[in-house]
């Protein structure tokens, strides 16, 4: 079953384009990953995917146009995790989660006994419990990237998107991080769309990559298929081993270009 | 067993939470009786709870107070401290509001326009001379401070909007700053030629609450009652509102549309207590932060303890300045400011220091 799709997704700032054409299906559980070098348009289509930015052309969960005024009906389906959440320090780690219910309670309303069940269960989940009373400025890297994906899956939305998940993290918490998405995915059936940098970490976890460039796609496979040595010099202007592990795993080594 | 402690917790929390609004509702009714208590002139300051108890059904108590006295009390200090309530709590709930909407702690209503368009609207009408305009059936000095504000910070909301990213808030504050230098700049040249209302607009500027009327709160009370329902109605959106304008719309919150209603409101209200009492500045910056400071910034605690308090604080803000200088007054917002600047100063130090 398709969970989401791009048909002729277009964004544009300025009359600058940032995202030209880009059309895909996701079928519900897949790990899509969108990887190119800065500027490419992997963020914008995230962006626009969460309503975040105009475009034209259109994006559909489960085969239902998301209707454009509705910010409330897209946050029930598509929960964004930004590159760089703003961290109200003062706030609770169990008001900060509290917040992804915000889809579900009326404009006037507060939270009901079963919005808390909910966070309740995500807290557990994540092994955040014991942080529920802690403020967000004691938390360090790794506990507020977690903190993050706990307040996207209190959303409880079929579709999330990941824009830089791992990049302010250590390579122990970027790990942890990628494995909690992938077994939340498992338990959960979750649809993912993340924009990485890290080549090695994307074709580690993603089902299928996605490369942009300019706004463009300009290939699309397994990890195997899309990163090849001469594509990412062609592309990220790189000169990168791709090194071909026994057990499947692709990765991609920067090369320097002489050696005392 | 994980899920109790966080219920003990969240429990314990608002446990809290009803124990500062209770301390706080006394605060507010204590000052109220200390406000309608001391005065320049009047009975003895202790006989009036005496007299109050007596006004409640089914209790007789003589308080060997004189009609004429009573009178006094009822008609002049009544509504004088009312209105204080009144007015300081609207300038901190919208103070709360502004900086919740904007996430921006140095803003306030005066920020986008309301100052400035109701001093330059005061300034005119003071300039057509108040012996004639003063015999007129309806006073147009609050009038007219009320529709400068309102015409301000309508210019600043079409003019901060139609430029830049229509999300931003930022552009919304650098219009507010620009059309208010504008219209300080107007207002500074019509003074420039009628040196005569100098004095009047001056001591308007700083606020006074000296001529309060029962008129003047029934005046102001409908815009006070409907602004400060709409933002208490908004307290948990702009609690949201915290992780920044892209975050909150991707959590389903229209942004625009909150900003816009929680500004519109917080500026009636505001220009409403300012057409009545003058630019009373420094409460709305000050309550909420002190707010913030005592019990956290969650805005769903900080909008009705800083309606409380602001209330609080005003209140206990007029009885210097009615008995400092007696029986000069002193303007209320030289007080506010001398006294709330040091209190602030204190807190922000202790609170500091013990994080």
């Amino acid at each position: 079953m398709t969970a989401i799709g791009f048909c002729d997704l277009t964004v544009s700032y300025d009359r600058t384009n940032a995202v030209v054409g880009f059309n895909d299906l996701l079928h519900s559980g897949e790990w899509l990953c969108l990887i190119g070098p800065n500027g490419a348009g992997k963020s914008s289509v995230l962006r626009a995917a969460a309503g975040l930015v105009p475009y034209t052309g259109s994006v559909a969960i489960n085969q239902t146009e998301i209707p454009a005024a509705s910010a409330r009906w897209r946050a029930q389906h598509i929960a964004y995790v930004p590159q760089a959440p703003v961290i109200p320090t003062d706030m609770s780690v169990y008001e900060y989660v509290l917040l992804g219910r915000n889809p579900y309670i009326n404009y006037f309303a507060s939270e009901t006994s079963h919005d808390r069940d909910v966070i309740d269960r995500v807290l557990d989940r994540l092994d955040l419990v014991q942080f529920a009373a802690r403020k967000l400025g004691t938390l360090s890297g790794g506990e507020v990237q977690r903190l993050v994906i706990a307040r996207a899956l209190a959303q409880e939305a079929p579709v999330l998107l990941l824009d830089e998940p791992t990049s302010a993290l250590d390579i122990g918490h970027q790990q942890q991080a990628l494995e909690l998405v992938d077994s939340l995915r498992r338990e959960q059936g979750l649809t993912i769309i993340s924009a990485m940098h890290d080549l090695t970490l994307a074709g580690l976890y993603a089902d299928r990559l996605v490369l942009m460039h300019e706004g463009h796609r300009v290939a699309e496979g397994t990890a195997k298929q899309v990163l090849r040595s001469e594509t990412l010099a062609e592309f990220y202007g790189v000169s990168a081993r791709v090194h071909h592990e026994a057990d499947g795993t692709v990765v991609v080594i920067p090369q320097r270009s002489s050696r005392l | 067993m994980s899920t109790s402690v966080i219920t003990t917790r969240s429990a314990g929390g608002r446990d809290k939470q009803s124990l500062s609004f209770a301390l706080s509702g006394a605060v507010v009714a204590f000052m109220i009786l200390v406000g309608l208590m001391i005065g320049p002139a009047g009975p003895q300051w202790w006989r009036i709870p005496a007299e109050l108890l007596d006004h409640v059904p089914f209790v007789s108590l003589d308080s060997g107070i004189s009609r004429a006295d009573w009178n006094l009390v009822w008609q002049i200090r009544a509504p004088r401290v009312v209105l204080a309530a009144l007015v300081g709590s609207m300038l901190s709930v919208s103070g709360a509001s502004y900086q919740g909407v904007f996430r921006n702690p140095l803003v306030d209503p005066y920020l986008l326009g309301v100052a400035a368009g109701a001093g330059l609207g005061a300034t005119i009408v003071f300039t057509l001379q108040r012996e004639t305009t003063s015999s007129w059936i309806i006073d147009p000095l609050p009038l007219a401070a009320f529709i400068g504000a309102l015409c301000a910070v309508l210019v600043t909301y079409v003019v901060g909007t139609a430029f830049g990213s229509v999300r931003s808030g930022t552009t919304l504050v650098l219009a507010g700053v620009a059309v208010t230098s504008m219209l300080t700049a107007i207002q500074a040249f019509v003074l420039q030629r009628n040196s005569d209302v100098v004095r009047q607009v001056y001591s308007w500027i700083l606020g006074r609450l000296s001529s309060a009327t029962w008129g003047d709160v029934r005046l102001i009370l409908p815009y006070v009652v409907v602004s400060s329902v709409v933002l208490l109605l908004h307290r948990r959106l702009l609690d949201v509102m915290r992780v920044g304008d892209d975050e909150a719309l991707a959590l389903g919150i229209n942004v625009r549309r909150v900003r816009l209603i929680v500004v519109l409101a917080a500026t009636l209200g505001t220009a409403s207590v300012v057409a009545v009492t003058g630019l009373i500045g420094f409460v709305g910056i000050i309550v909420p932060h002190a707010v913030r400071l005592l019990v956290g910034a969650s805005n769903r605690v900080v909008l009705p303890m800083s309606m409380m308090l602001g209330a609080a604080f005003l209140v206990a803000a007029d009885i210097p300045s009615r008995v400092l200088a007696s029986p000069a007054e002193t303007p209320i917002g030289v007080v506010t400011a001398f006294i709330g600047a040091p209190f602030f100063l204190l807190l922000l130090r202790t609170r500091d220091v013990s994080r």
